[in-house]
């Protein structure tokens, strides 16, 4: 069957989809999309967190089907929604970054992971980016338990999640002293 | 095989009634965990994702209607006043992703022993509203789970809401697992205060082979509250009475070994939760008892 659905702010149409296809399958193989991770295809890691009509899901339990005419918002697209909700454009260096220095054109929380270090092998990093820029969307200044509570559904086998906690932190703050 | 989308409730009706062999596809939560694991193959998947009215509830006189795709998450959000009893379920399944998706009729259709909404609907007192081109059918929640992943539902039957008694006193819900998040209950226990009809009702998770209500203990519970006047004086509950209580509904239990735990853990561990749901609901009532008295 054929899957239309808007990813990252573009609407992207998928051919041959069958019909038991998770929307991480879609976005990974078909769409070109790598990021969102796939580690466990049960629900249980969270390195194919993205957002589905603004809700955040685990894209290898939703199937494709499901997917059809909704939007999409993966690890890719976060540097531009941030850029969006600022109220300006993609940020410089977005296209991979080859222009700009390194670092150019990632969005505040990642600029956060990397600056806390909570980065080791980064299988679980896109997962856990896109589940802390929606904890950050709804809680701007989130206690120690809402960021442990909104990672609750991610795991992490290198950190020791305390660089995580930290990074979330980071960018919580940076965001509080732009205000 | 095919991918059947329907738009209206009354398309999902009839589609389930063509191909009653299609497997619904809710949340997904469990479906797709069998899917992507070749443990299940259906012919058709129905999405029922496209029906708005299964994801609306309604708050009535006596229950609240909920539409059986209503995520978890908007439970704990929007119904904790009515339903405190399943906010608190729903809050321990999963993670936020699970919750954003998962629903309290994925739950059921699944029937799970495991299944977290379970205690707290038999505690509450709840009916699922199955539906078919047939007609409408209520069936009381304890009549509906019928084995080990077994429902009462026929082949060209969905659930469309599940109809569940408002509180009118306090409710618990305690789960036995290795950590807070992302758990398969161990077991699981409901309780819920009815003081209007002056009765306890309760739910066990996980130590049968369905969800059942520990009946003995509460008809033990109701007499001995009774007798004591306990409802009226809002007095402390003697600790004899709620170990009596606490033994009566391990009693009720009919646990196996498995990897999550063994029968005699499952069976002393719901024991210990009967004991403090108790004394946590019952601190509740005492509570509010002695604001009005005092008011
Ligand atoms: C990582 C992970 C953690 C989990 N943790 C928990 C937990 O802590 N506690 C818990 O209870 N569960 C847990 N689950 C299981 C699952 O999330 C729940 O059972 C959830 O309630 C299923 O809802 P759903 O909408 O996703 O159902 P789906 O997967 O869409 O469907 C489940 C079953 O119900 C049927 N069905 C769905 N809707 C209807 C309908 N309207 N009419 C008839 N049949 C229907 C489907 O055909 C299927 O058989 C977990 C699952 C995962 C992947
Ligand atoms: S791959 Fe989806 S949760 Fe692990
Ligand atoms: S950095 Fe390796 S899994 Fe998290």
């Amino acid at each position: 069957m054929r899957v239309n659905v808007t990813v990252n702010g573009r609407l992207r149409e998928a051919d041959d989809v069958w019909e038991g296809e998770s929307l991480l399958y879609v976005l990974r193989e078909r769409l070109g999309l790598p990021g969102s991770k796939n580690a466990c295809e049960q629900g249980e890691c969270g390195s194919c967190t993205v957002r589905l009509d603004g809700e955040l899901v685990c894209a290898c339990l939703v199937a494709a089907g499901q997917a059809e005419g909704r939007e999409v918002v993966t690890v890719e697209g976060l540097a531009e929604l941030a850029a969006r909700r600022a109220g300006g454009s993609a940020p410089a260096g977005e296209e991979r970054g080859e222009e700009g220095p390194p670092g150019a054109g990632l969005s505040p929380v990642q600029r956060a992971f990397v600056d806390a270090g909570a980065v080791q092998c980064g299988f679980c990093t896109p997962g856990l980016l896109v589940a802390a820029d929606d904890l950050l969307a709804r809680v701007p200044d989130p206690s120690d338990a809402d960021i442990r509570e909104a990672l609750s559904g991610n795991l992490c086998r290198c950190t020791g999640y305390e660089k995580i906690l930290d990074a979330v932190r980071l960018a919580a703050a940076r965001a509080g002293e732009t205000v | 095989m095919d991918f059947l989308r329907p738009g209206t409730w009354e398309e999902a009706l009839a589609a389930k009634a063509e191909h009653p062999s299609a497997v619904p596809l809710a949340g997904g939560t469990d479906v797709m965990v069998e899917i992507n694991f070749d443990h299940r193959r259906p012919e058709y998947l129905l999405d029922l994702n496209r029906i708005g009215d299964l994801y609306e509830w309604e708050t009535g006189e006596r229950d609240v209607r909920l539409g059986a795709s209503v995520p978890y998450t908007r439970i704990m959000e929007h119904l904790r006043g009515p339903l405190p009893g399943l906010a608190l379920a729903a809050h321990t399944v999963g993670s936020p992703q699970i919750r954003n998706r998962g629903s309290v009729g994925g739950n059921l259709g699944a029937a799970s022993p495991a299944g977290d909404s379970h205690p707290a609907l038999l505690a509450a007192g709840a009916e699922v509203e199955a539906e078919s081109v047939r007609g409408t059918r209520l069936i009381p929640v304890e009549r509906f789970y019928t084995g080990v992943k077994r429902n009462a539902l026929e082949p060209d039957e969905l659930i469309r809401a599940v109809r569940i008694r408002k509180a009118d006193g306090p409710q618990q819900f305690a789960k036995v697992g290795t950590r807070n998040a992302m758990v398969i209950a161990v077991c699981a226990f409901g309780l819920a205060l009815h003081p209007e009809a002056r009765a306890v009702r309760t739910g066990i998770g996980s130590a049968a082979p369905t969800p059942l209500r520990a009946r003995a203990a509460e008809e033990f519970l109701d007499a001995a509250l009774a007798e004591g006047g306990f409802w009226d004086s809002g007095r402390d509950l003697p600790p004899s009475l709620a170990r009596q209580f606490a033994e009566l509904a391990a009693g009720a239990c009919n646990p196996i070994d498995d990897v999550r735990g063994s029968a005699r853990y499952r069976r002393h561990a719901v024991g210990v939760m009967a004991r403090r749901t108790l004394g946590w609901a019952w601190d509740t009532y005492r509570g509010s008892e002695r604001t009005t008295r005092c008011a």
